[in-house]
């Protein structure tokens, strides 16, 4: 259970950190807290938008929906179930390659990189290794079990 | 239903606090008051003026020239500068008939023309006016509802590539408050009273144009203005 309460924990934080910065794309919180000018270079970008979508809204539907599955996958009912593991690892697992997407242009295309962006990208990979743990601990025979057990 | 056991219970309130500090602090922060404002009525100084007659666009040996007293946060200057001005910017401006002069005229009951008018200035500095000019049109649905139009200016300007720092310094010394206001003194010293107003050969045409109607107006002075040179 250690890790998906971790897996919980870490979402909510995501959600507060993307939350954050899309209040700053809608103009509501003043200058990005940063201490270097590389957040607003990269939150003021062409890329800061994807599918014409801002990628912060990307981060808040996405963290938000992490949050409703570890949430769900800490009811008594579904201790010992792979599916809400499963499910943890493969939205984290988009989550990282969309993170590892967006690392790369900040890295070889805007050349400036966003604190607030390396905290996301390091709550996603960590969510996604909590989730992966969390699989491998409950094992192949888990989801029979749990079927019978229910 | 079973209660949950201790080890769960300590962890949901290990979660509601982080909670309730998250929701704490983005309250915090759109409840903090914007920082920043452009001073109005200020004493024009001489120096605010010296040599600024506008921001222009066009040919120096254009045969017209129309002066716009415009405010940015007025719905009417927004259809015009988006929906016209392209227009007449290709058919006129860009074919060295028509020179066209920008004024500032922020109208009083628009709580971010002014900021908007001095971002504009500022991007001035960088030799960015009018794709500031134009993106702060675009975005007049964006800014003009939200609680701080200054931080979505300055959004605006690191999208047009400003040097952010410095546009910074400008804006938080208001370095261009003056020159707005001499704008706006001049604009009401020739009668202007509404925006957009144009200013065509001394004479003011008030209401809304589009581009058709301003090509007219260019046709109708030309030849006459050639005649009289």
């Amino acid at each position: 259970m250690i890790y998906r309460q971790g897996a919980t924990l870490l979402s909510l934080l995501g959600l507060f950190l993307s939350v954050y910065l899309y209040l700053y794309k809608l103009g509501h919180v003043g200058a990005l807290a940063c201490g270097t000018g590389g957040c607003e270079t990269v939150q003021t970008s062409q890329w800061s938008r994807f599918a014409g979508v801002e990628v912060a809204l990307i981060g808040v539907v996405g963290y938000a929906l992490l949050l409703a599955v570890a949430l769900a996958a800490l009811r008594p009912a579904a201790a010992g179930r792979r599916g809400p593991s499963r499910l943890l690892t493969a939205l984290a697992g988009g989550g990282v390659l969309f993170t590892a997407y967006l690392t790369y242009l900040e890295l070889f295309v805007i050349h400036a990189i966003c604190r607030w962006c390396v905290g996301s990208a390091a709550i996603i990979v960590a969510i996604f290794a909590l989730a992966a743990l969390d699989l491998r601990r409950l094992g192949p025979g888990a989801m029979a079990g749990a079927r019978g057990a229910a | 239903m079973a209660a949950p056991p201790v080890g769960m219970k300590r962890f949901y309130v290990i979660l509601g606090v982080v909670a309730a500090v998250g929701v704490g602090l983005l309250g915090y922060l759109l409840s903090k008051p914007s920082t920043l404002s452009i001073p109005a009525n200020v004493t024009v100084q001489p120096s605010d003026t010296a040599g600024f007659r506008g921001y222009v666009k066009g040919s120096d040996s254009a045969t017209v020239e129309i002066t716009e007293y415009a405010d940015y946060q007025c719905p009417f200057c927004q259809t015009f500068a988006t929906l016209q001005m392209p227009t007449i910017d290709e058919r006129l401006i860009k074919t060295g008939r028509l020179r066209w002069r920008y004024r500032d005229f922020p109208l009083q009951q628009h709580a971010y023309a002014r900021v908007a008018a001095h971002s504009a200035a500022c991007a001035d500095d960088q030799e960015k006016y009018w794709a500031q000019h134009d993106r702060i049109y675009e975005g007049q649905s964006e800014w003009s509802a939200s609680r701080d139009g200054a931080d979505i200016f300055r959004r605006y300007a690191g999208e047009i590539g400003l040097e952010l720092d410095a546009y910074d310094a400008c804006m938080s010394a208001g370095k261009y408050a003056g020159r707005i206001q001499a704008s706006l003194d001049e604009g009401a010293r020739a009668g202007v009273s509404s925006t957009p107003t144009l200013l065509v050969g001394g004479r003011l045409y008030q209401g809304r144009f589009d581009s058709d109607a301003i090509t007219k107006l260019v046709d109708s002075l030309a030849p006459r203005i050639t005649r009289a040179r």
